[in-house]
């Protein structure tokens, strides 16, 4: 038998049943969503904090003070003036499809083109979805993608989210504006919001969603859930940028199921919490479709971020193509566990898998677990990590061009990275996260 | 006045290996003469250039290197850069994810700064107006422009690529290592015009080389040859044509002993 000290039994989220009936009565919640909160609450409590399973048992988040991170935030006094302006700037030119702003968990902007609410997009606040759009969010709402059995945050997300948001595309709809959705927190404490996106059968749709905090005094969680569902012969590119404070511990389930003949283009960026465990995992369950997924990452001072990612290829004829490069300053630590499975005989897979890292100190370190697990034989499937320093040599050709040593180091992680931020269709959007990956390394 | 590059009996070895490859390295380059350096491999040529640059990977341990009225050793790389010196290297390294004109750019608005330190940097249509010239210059495609800094070079492209870096820092001293080797005929004569119209009152070169091919077109006034960390012979164009035709055993047997 396993003896638990005291501090680990007690250091759990401190919340209980009657938040999750207190938060049904509030938002007046129809009985099917009421019966899965409770079903998912009953399942959050048997089920125990993961500590030493595999894909746990190398990230301690022990020292997170959960009566603070699970305090229940109340928005107060929450407007769209609380947000930096560069999360609210559009992301190309001065249009965009539509922005939703989130402060505390509330709407507090909400713009949408006329444009799309004609073409039947709907993009809305997740709570107005469930009374508005009903059959669709139930009909998707954690039954597809992301699942409450995925896991203790999964189901602890799926009884206590309290904000979020629904982006729909109907069949056949194209939209040429992004949409663009920021989820951004004052108070600390506990945050649990959803994502949900559905596009049709040949519908094509561009997002996406920043998060980011205040600077806070005390811990606060993240216990996220985003849920990507691309129809048949849809095509869906999504951008999701992490930059929560330096208090907040980030729990996140993240999962695409990509149709027939369907692609999906996603982006993930982490720059911010204390630590971050997050499972981006993309179901790829139609014939001939295609994913790829892009993540970048940039640990520094005591920041851990743990990233699993796993490629799911359940039908024959699919790629899958990710990326991940990350760079590690201080003391911080990263860890990327891959994996690419598939189902037996599926036939012509192509699953490709490669996560880079760039050590920037003695002190940092960084482990990348690669995995396979392929019960198909025509397949042609790969994985790779890579470590690497920052080279004097290139320094040196640099500065032999009258280029201070500074400037010739900034250069050279911007160009590590720049494979990456070019898959970001927005030049806005990759010029502030190159803004914020010189800070982090000038900082 | 022309610059001057004093190199008096300068010693250096790699980092941590006590090995030395320099043995006393005398040798005076003036703005506006064009001085060959030939000598066999592994006899420190390249080693001489990469010290002159500043490469940290070698430690001078003894002598002295002027340029104009600045100590050069005293100075980081970049400062030596842009005080007028250039390397065109031997092997170029690449570095992904920086384009050739990004690079090139930061590099011309470093050598602003130091004029100008509220200089906001050469104007981006003014800046590719220069690149774009000095790329028809060289024979060089403007797609290179975008492309990252010699990655997926081919051998000439990169030679290609470092005198482009040179007709557009325009240098008082360069030192040419091995620029001519990779190139194709046709290369080799774009290159070497490009170089001979830079040449000239304002640059002094220091062209290493091993082939007479490459001093057909750039007419050096000196002639030296390394041999062992040394220059044991100095002379005039005739003495290119003179290894050409013998070799270096003559050099080997009337130095060896002094070597060893
Ligand atoms: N970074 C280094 N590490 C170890 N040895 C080195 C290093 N650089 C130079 N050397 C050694 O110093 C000697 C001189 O090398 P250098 O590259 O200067 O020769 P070179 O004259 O340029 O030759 P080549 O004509 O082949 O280009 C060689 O024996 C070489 O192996
Ligand atoms: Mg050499």
């Amino acid at each position: 038998m396993v003896v638990q000290r005291r501090s680990q039994v007690d250091n759990i989220p401190a919340y209980s049943r009657s938040d999750v009936e207190n938060l049904i009565a509030s938002n007046n919640e129809p009985t099917w969503l009421k019966d899965r909160r409770l079903a998912a609450w009953d399942l959050y409590e048997n089920t125990p904090m993961p500590r030493l399973e595999e894909e746990w048992r190398r990230t301690d988040y022990s020292h997170i003070h959960w009566t603070d991170a699970s305090t229940v935030v109340t928005p107060n006094g929450a407007v769209v003036a609380d947000v930096p302006q560069k999360n609210l700037e559009p992301l190309i030119g001065d249009r965009q499809g539509g922005l939703l702003v989130f402060v505390d968990g509330k709407l507090v902007h909400n713009e949408v083109a006329d444009e799309l609410t004609s073409q039947g997009i709907i993009f809305k606040d997740l709570r107005a979805a469930v009374k508005e759009n009903e059959d669709i969010v139930k009909q998707y709402l954690m039954t597809q993608a992301v699942k409450p059995e995925d896991g203790k945050f999964a189901s602890l997300n799926a009884a206590l989210w309290d904000h979020g948001i629904l982006i729909y595309f109907p069949k056949g709809v194209v939209a040429e504006l992004p949409i663009h959705a920021v989820m951004y927190n004052k108070q600390s404490g506990g945050h649990l919001a959803h994502v949900l996106v559905v596009v049709e059968e040949n519908a094509q749709a561009t997002v996406q969603v920043d998060y980011a905090s205040a600077e806070g005094p005390t811990h606060s969680s993240y216990v996220g859930a985003t849920e990507l569902i691309v129809g048949d012969a849809a095509n869906l590119r999504y951008v999701a940028l992490q930059e929560w404070n330096r208090e907040t511990y980030e729990f996140s389930h993240q999962r695409a199921l990509v149709g027939a003949s369907a692609n999906l283009d996603w982006v993930i960026g982490n720059m911010g919490t204390r630590l971050t465990k997050a499972f981006i995992e993309v179901d790829i369950v139609g014939t001939g479709a295609n994913a790829r997924v892009s993540g970048f990452f940039f640990a520094d001072k005591n920041q851990f971020f743990d990233l699993d990612t796993q490629q799911n290829h359940n039908a024959p004829l699919t790629t899958s193509d990710l990326l991940f490069k990350g760079a590690a300053k201080d003391q911080a630590r990263t860890l990327w566990q891959g994996m690419i499975k598939s189902l037996p005989k599926m036939q012509k897979i192509d699953g490709y898998q490669v996560c880079r890292n760039l050590v920037l100190s003695r002190d940092a370190r960084m482990d990348s677990i690669p995995g396979l697990e392929i019960e198909a034989d025509d397949v042609a499937c790969s994985h790779a990590a890579t470590f690497g320093t920052l080279e004097e040599e290139l320094i040196f050709y640099l500065m032999a061009r009258g280029i201070p040593r500074p400037q010739a180091q900034l250069m050279v992680i911007d160009g590590f990275f720049d494979e990456l931020l070019q898959r970001i269709p927005f030049e806005r959007v990759r010029q502030r996260l190159q803004a914020e990956i010189e800070a982090k390394i000038l900082g | 006045m022309a610059v001057e590059l004093q190199i008096r009996n300068l010693h250096a070895h790699v980092e941590g290996d006590e090995q030395p490859i320099l043995r006393g390295v005398n040798l005076t380059i003036r703005q506006g003469e064009i001085h060959a350096l030939m000598g066999p491999n592994g006899s420190g040529k390249s080693t001489l250039a990469n010290v002159l640059m500043g490469n940290p990977t070698y430690e001078v341990t003894e002598g002295q290197v002027l340029f104009g009225e600045h100590d050069l050793l005293e100075m980081e790389a970049d400062e030596r850069s842009r005080a007028g010196l250039f390397l065109a290297f031997q092997y170029p390294v690449s570095i992904p994810g920086v384009t050739l004109a990004n690079f090139l750019r930061h590099a011309i608005n470093a050598r602003l700064k130091d004029e100008d330190p509220d200089s906001k940097g050469m104007p981006i249509p003014q800046f590719t107006r220069l690149l774009r010239e000095k790329m028809n210059l060289l024979g060089i495609d403007h797609s290179f422009a975008g492309r990252y800094l010699n990655e997926g070079f081919s051998g000439g492209e990169k030679k290609r690529a470092e005198v482009l870096q040179m007709a557009t820092l325009e240098p008082k001293i360069a030192v040419l290592d091995e620029t001519d080797s990779g190139l194709d005929i046709d290369a080799l004569r774009i290159v070497a015009e490009g170089v001979n119209k830079l040449t000239g009152p304002d640059m002094g070169a220091l062209v290493i080389t091993h082939y007479q091919r490459m001093l057909n077109y750039i007419k050096p006034d000196y002639v030296h040859v390394m041999f062992a960390g040394q220059i044991v012979e100095s002379g005039g164009p005739e003495l290119a044509l003179q290894l050409e035709e013998n070799g270096y055993d003559w050099i080997r047997e009337k130095y060896a002993v002094a070597q060893s």
